[in-house]
């Protein structure tokens, strides 16, 4: 237990003492997770709206299919991406396996059902009612879709902290596709997983409570975002 | 030249016939009421006039061009057209954004709608709930968003779904001192659906009832008030005399009904054997204590047999040989001293009773 006590204690010296290495680390990490998070929002919230507001035959198997995802293993789309990056795979030509944009692009993949589910479950708790009056009020579909999201802001922004959330907190992906290079593709969570290893718990404990305060960053500016 | 026109339309939830071949016409700046029961399809019926829903069967013109049943032109009419809701629905955002945000779908200038939007608050006594998030509004304060959200507008039509269905008698008159404001002064054309016939009264020039899906009778306030076209329609309209009886005589165009062994003088052309309701409204009977000379044709003596007070005015139930309901103001019940077992005489002109055919399914 004592490991516990003394992660927190390193975790705080860390973050005092703007450890570079940390700081290096946890900054990868919010861009990564935060640039997959902002293209899969940017995706998935008019992706959501066009699903929600439209009615075709297969809609309730979609969203069966999409929920399901919400399940899918980091490691499973780790060696999806894997294959489908690797240098005899199709999207070889790119030449990013092992570099940061594919670690985006798996966590893209990782989490885009996740924000696509609760999008649309978010836009479903806006009532007919609230579509009818906006039609009548003379919005056209893609204005009453904005009022839509605008009136479901706090389910909104809920699926998109949820997104970033499995996208920051997953090692999976990013150890397969990134490879953890120190320096270049090391995030917090694998290294976590390379400290643990190694048998240097305090530091792993420090790493975990600074993704932590990074995930509660986000929540707060998100936070500001859904009073508006 | 009609600016809306309803044509052979027929309406179905789930393979039940809501609205049954509807056929209507409506001018421009007039103000319909369309009257009849809960469940009668209004609602139904306003929705397919906004657009909001595609008819199972027939269609709609504005302006004499028919209104395809998808695609953008829809919208561009429905910008012409204010849809009132029965339950007003404010967006989560300020009064002042709900009231901008038809203005803003349409793309008006900023400056342009400042202005309108401060001078319809004003209007509707809301300028200084400007910055208050509309979902803490009360009912009533909420129903005023919602109207002044489609008045800034300045639609050419405004439909209204029971504008006053849930408000008390002071915030009614309000809506109603507006509603005729409107229609007067800005020339719109309205539809309002209400199941109160005298609103429609007071504020229509035509009024078109709505029974089970199907309009019985259109005509101007007094034709239907007067002479509703078959049993049901009067018992909406409250002619709540309804009496069966078959027509003895028929002398230039005045008629005698034999009602229960009773003969009922009425206007009526109905030749002689045909079998008749006749209708006459409670508050064109008068009550007295002895036989006045008066030009009314009709008058019999009868015996109180309940009396029921209803604020000013008091229902009075009479027999007279057959049952009528009188109403009269409470003080004349009070100076006739009327109480059960009371001898009256009841009045009535040939004028208030209106005949109409019994009709063969009745
Ligand atoms: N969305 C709907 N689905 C199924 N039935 C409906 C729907 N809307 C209305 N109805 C039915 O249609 C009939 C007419 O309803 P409505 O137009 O609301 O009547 P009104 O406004 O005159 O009270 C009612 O029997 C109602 O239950
Ligand atoms: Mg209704």
């Amino acid at each position: 237990m004592t490991e516990i006590w003394d992660g927190l204690t390193k975790a705080v010296e860390l973050i005092i003492s703007l450890d570079p290495e940390v700081i290096e680390i946890a900054g990868r990490s919010l861009r990564i997770s935060g640039t997959s998070c902002l293209l899969a929002s940017l995706i998935c919230l008019p992706l959501g709206s066009l699903i929600h507001f439209h009615h075709f035959r297969g809609k309730r198997v979609l969203i069966n299919i999409i929920q399901t995802l919400f399940s899918v293993p980091t490691v499973l789309v780790g060696l999806l991406v894997l294959v489908l990056f690797s240098r005899a795979g199709p999207l070889g030509f790119f030449g990013i396996l092992f570099e940061p944009p594919v670690m985006v692009v798996g966590q893209m993949i990782l989490i885009t059902p996740l924000m696509l589910g609760l999008t649309i479950s978010a836009l479903s708790g806006v009532g007919q009612e609230i579509v009818d009056t906006a039609t009548s009020l003379g919005a056209s579909g893609f204005q009453t879709a904005w009022l839509v999201l605008r009136e479901a802001r706090y389910a909104v922004v809920a699926a998109v902290i949820m997104g970033f959330a499995r996208a920051i907190s997953e090692v999976g992906c990013a150890m397969m596709v990134g490879g953890n290079i120190k320096g270049f593709t090391r995030v917090v969570t694998t290294a976590i997983a390379l400290e643990s290893s190694k048998g240097e718990l305090e530091l792993a404990i420090a790493l975990g409570i600074i993704l932590l305060f990074l995930a509660l960053i986000i929540n707060i500016v998100l936070n500001r975002l859904q009073q508006r | 030249m009609s600016l809306i026109k309803v044509a052979g339309l027929t309406h179905s939830y789930n393979e039940r016939e809501v609205l049954q071949d509807l056929n209507l016409s409506i001018a421009k700046g007039e103000v319909f009421a369309l009257i009849g029961p809960t469940g009668a399809g209004k609602t139904t019926l306003l929705r397919i006039i906004d657009l909001l829903e595609v008819p199972s069967e027939g269609d709609i013109y504005f302006d004499d061009k028919r209104i395809p049943r998808s695609g953008k032109q829809r919208l561009e009419i429905r910008r012409r057209i204010s849809f009132i809701h029965q339950k007003p629905q404010v967006f989560n955002l300020s009064v002042y954004d709900n009231v901008a945000c038809g203005l803003r779908w349409r793309r008006e200038a900023k400056n342009r709608l400042t202005g309108k939007v401060d001078h319809i608050l004003e209007m509707v006594g809301l300028e200084g709930y400007k910055n208050r998030n509309a979902r803490t509004l009360s009912g009533g304060e909420a129903q005023r968003v919602a109207l002044a959200r489609s008045l800034v507008l300045e639609p050419e039509v405004l439909l209204l779904d029971e504008p006053t269905a849930n408000l008390d008698p002071v915030s009614t008159a309000k809506i109603e001192q507006l509603i005729s404001y409107i229609a007067r002064q800005h020339n719109t054309t309205i539809i309002m659906a209400t199941h109160d016939m005298s609103q429609g009264q007071q504020l229509a020039d035509r009024i078109g009832v709505l029974l089970d899906g199907k309009l019985i009778q259109i005509g101007n306030t007094n034709d239907v008030f007067y002479s509703p076209q078959n049993k049901e329609v009067a018992h909406f309209v409250g002619m709540e005399n309804i009496i069966e009886g078959v027509i003895t005589a028929n002398k230039e165009g005045i008629a005698t009904a034999n009602i229960n062994g009773n003969a009922i003088q009425a206007v009526s052309s109905y030749p002689v054997g045909k079998e008749v309701f006749a209708c006459i409204r409670p508050e064109d009977i008068t009550l007295a204590l002895s036989k006045t000379q008066s030009s009314a044709r009709n008058s019999f003596q009868a015996k109180v047999t309940q009396v029921t007070h209803l604020g000013p005015l008091s229902r009075v139930e009479i027999n007279c040989g057959f049952r009528l309901v009188a109403l009269v103001t409470k003080i004349s019940a009070e100076e006739l001293n009327l109480q059960v077992g009371r001898d009256v005489y009841a009045t009535f002109k040939a004028t208030g009773v209106h005949i109409m055919e019994k009709e063969i399914n009745q």
